[in-house]
């Protein structure tokens, strides 16, 4: 009876002690975001202070230091760019970026196009091989291949890297591209089939230009896993004048030449293409993530 | 340079041009055939590039490197499964150890950080802005993660001005030693997983995200109407739903721990107790080049990604990815 009472006499500030503390609840869930986003960003923030500081005060005090006593030299990114090989490294990052992403687009597009348009025995045994091969790791390609092409003598040009950043990501691609290119209603297809349009017309001129947001989740994907990849450029084309702009920083890390801050600023501008694309281009890296990601 | 930009070239037009090359003569020449032929044979027309790709780069390395697993340093003969017995040896075993170590912590830290980042920006309206910034450094190469964090775990000996961050914050919150975060036996393997965890936030938090917007909202109103605190709610509700989108978060994570290179090839490069398969299988291929120890440590790790390779099929075979 006495809980009954006090129930009823408590009901008043008990209702405004919840709303207070929903109110506590929504500060608590506010700061907790805001924290998350600040240790998430402060290393970033710390590169990017770093590249405009003098050596010599980065080895007396904290990137932080900055903020009060702005001191900003150029001098970093001048010696990145003419002292350390990072000028032609970009060269280097573009050629080993762009026609990997090309290459893959295409070669998973119709190995894609294949298995989702076309029935066949052995589609269902390929199309799973290639959900397997997804997951292998990149090392056992290392060995057989660098023997390949040391036969073939091709290392020491961009080819060996091109083919195997191809093939390490087709099976993906095609399995990104599959549901969409399954989800295509066939009344479309039919239609062209029906006016004489052979298999070729149909993938270039139906299938392709109606699947521009899915080839770019896959274009953007690969962007960032060749242009970002450290081993297979490292084995393939050596740390000498063709090396991109990965192997390039992680070089000057490890030998120290140059200096922290031309460090820093190298590795800036190694990583400024991706960030500005990851920013413009959100949507479609989402894309490609949800789309890739094997569902349970 | 110019050699360069000549292959960039050669590449832009090689590509697409192989491509044509095989699909628009091989149309061209099953077009005599009958309409049932051209279908059973045009696939394979079609397929037939993707097939050398894979051939070549995948399958054909698969086989090369098992055999090699089995054969000598120069693989000119069979030495049985010596190369297993070493990579099973005491020389890899704290190599191994640090790979469990990984395995284990590396996906349970990521996928707890991840979801509790998934549950807390699904309740905010600023979601896209605060994404963005856990998506940034998933943009950028572990090799600059690396360099980041090298600098962020700078140690200067005591009584003199820490310039790294964590140092700084460390001794100005506690006023003990710094700590040697990347020597330190007892926090290397954490402070460089730790630096994977920052790189690999953003991606599981896209995959949980999209699974916690997946939860029927009537699922979770009528926990509230029956009275279901927000722990009862995440508990009973949310962690069920989401179960199956955590598992692939963890076994995505999984294997990137096996195969993890760049962070410690930068930072480390393995010593001070730190060293990772993949690593170690730089070393044996480059310094020491024995291609039958490199292969028999590739061979391990196909070993050990077998389990959530044959998974994946499964789960796809059974109608979960169409």
């Amino acid at each position: 009876m006495s809980a009954i009472e006090s129930r009823t006499t408590m009901s008043a500030p008990m209702q405004s002690t919840s709303k207070l503390g929903t109110r506590l609840k929504r500060i608590a869930l506010h700061a907790a975001v805001l924290l998350f986003c600040l240790v998430w960003f402060t290393p970033v923030l710390s590169l990017f202070v770093t590249t405009f500081r003098s050596e010599s005060d980065s080895s007396q005090t904290g990137w932080w230091h900055a903020f009060v006593e702005w001191r900003p030299v150029l001098s970093n990114y001048v010696e990145a760019m003419y002292l350390t090989g990072v000028g032609r490294s970009i060269v280097n990052s573009i050629v080993l970026t762009v026609p990997t992403v090309l290459g893959t687009v295409l070669f998973s597009a119709i190995g894609a196009f294949a298995l989702a348009r076309m029935r066949f025995r052995g589609r269902i045994a390929l199309f799973l091989a290639m959900v397997g091969f997804q997951v292998l790791p990149p090392q056992l390609v290392l060995v057989p291949m660098l023997k390949f092409f040391l036969a073939l003598g091709l290392t020491g040009t961009f080819i060996p890297v091109w083919i195997i950043e191809m093939g390490l990501t087709v099976p993906f691609g095609i399995f990104l591209l599959y549901g969409f290119f399954a989800s295509i209603p066939s009344d479309l297809v039919e239609a062209a089939r029906i006016d004489g349009a052979s298999e070729p017309r149909i993938f270039f001129q139906i299938i392709l230009p109606l699947s521009g947001a899915v080839l770019a989740s896959l274009a953007i994907l690969q962007f960032m896993i060749a242009w970002n990849h450290l081993l297979i450029p490292l084995i393939f084309l050596g740390s000498g004048s063709l090396s991109p702009l990965t192997v390039q920083v992680a070089s000057l890390a490890q030998t120290n030449a140059g200096g922290l801050n031309t460090l820093t600023a190298a590795t800036f501008i190694s990583v400024i293409v991706p960030l500005v694309l990851i920013v413009t281009l959100q949507k479609y890296f989402v894309r490609g993530v949800l789309g890739g990601a094997v569902k349970g | 340079m110019s050699s360069q930009i000549l292959q960039l070239v050669l590449g832009l037009l090689a590509l697409p041009a192989v491509v044509l090359a095989v699909i628009l003569p091989g149309e061209l020449a099953i077009r005599r055939f009958p309409q049932k032929r051209q279908s059973t044979l045009r696939p394979w027309i079609w397929l037939s590039p993707v097939l050398a790709l894979v051939g070549l780069v995948i399958a054909y390395p698969l086989a090369a490197s098992i055999i090699f697993s089995f054969r000598d340093a120069t693989a000119s003969t069979w030495v049985g499964f010596s190369n297993f017995a070493w990579a099973f040896g005491s020389a890899m075993r704290p190599v191994l150890f640090n790979n469990v170590l990984w395995i284990v912590v590396f996906p349970v830290l990521t996928a707890v950080l991840a979801l509790s980042a998934a549950i807390m920006l699904d309740r905010v309206k600023y979601e896209r802005v605060a994404r963005t910034f856990l998506i940034l450094p998933t943009a950028m190469s572990f090799v600059a993660g690396a360099v980041i964090w090298k600098m962020m775990y700078t140690y200067e000996p005591p009584m003199q001005p820490q310039t790294g961050t964590l140092n700084a914050i460390w001794t100005a919150l506690t006023g003990k030693m710094p700590i040697a975060w990347l020597i330190d036996r007892g926090v290397n393997n954490y402070a460089l997983i730790f630096v994977a965890v920052w790189m690999s936030i953003g991606v599981a938090t896209l995959i949980l995200s999209a699974g916690v917007k997946n939860i029927p909202r009537e699922l979770v109103e009528a926990a509230r109407i029956d009275g279901a605190g927000e722990w009862a709610i995440f508990r009973f509700v949310t962690l069920p739903s989401l179960w199956p989108t955590i598992l692939v978060v963890l076994t995505t994570q999984a294997i990137f721990s096996l195969k993890v290179f760049d962070i410690v090839y930068v930072m480390t490069n393995g010593s001070f107790g730190t060293d990772v398969i993949a690593n170690r299988m730089y070393t044996e291929l480059f310094v020491k080049q024995n291609l039958g120890t490199a292969s028999a440590i590739a061979v391990l790790l196909l070993i050990l990604a077998s389990p959530v390779i044959f998974m994946n099929i499964k789960q796809i075979k059974s109608g979960g990815g169409e």
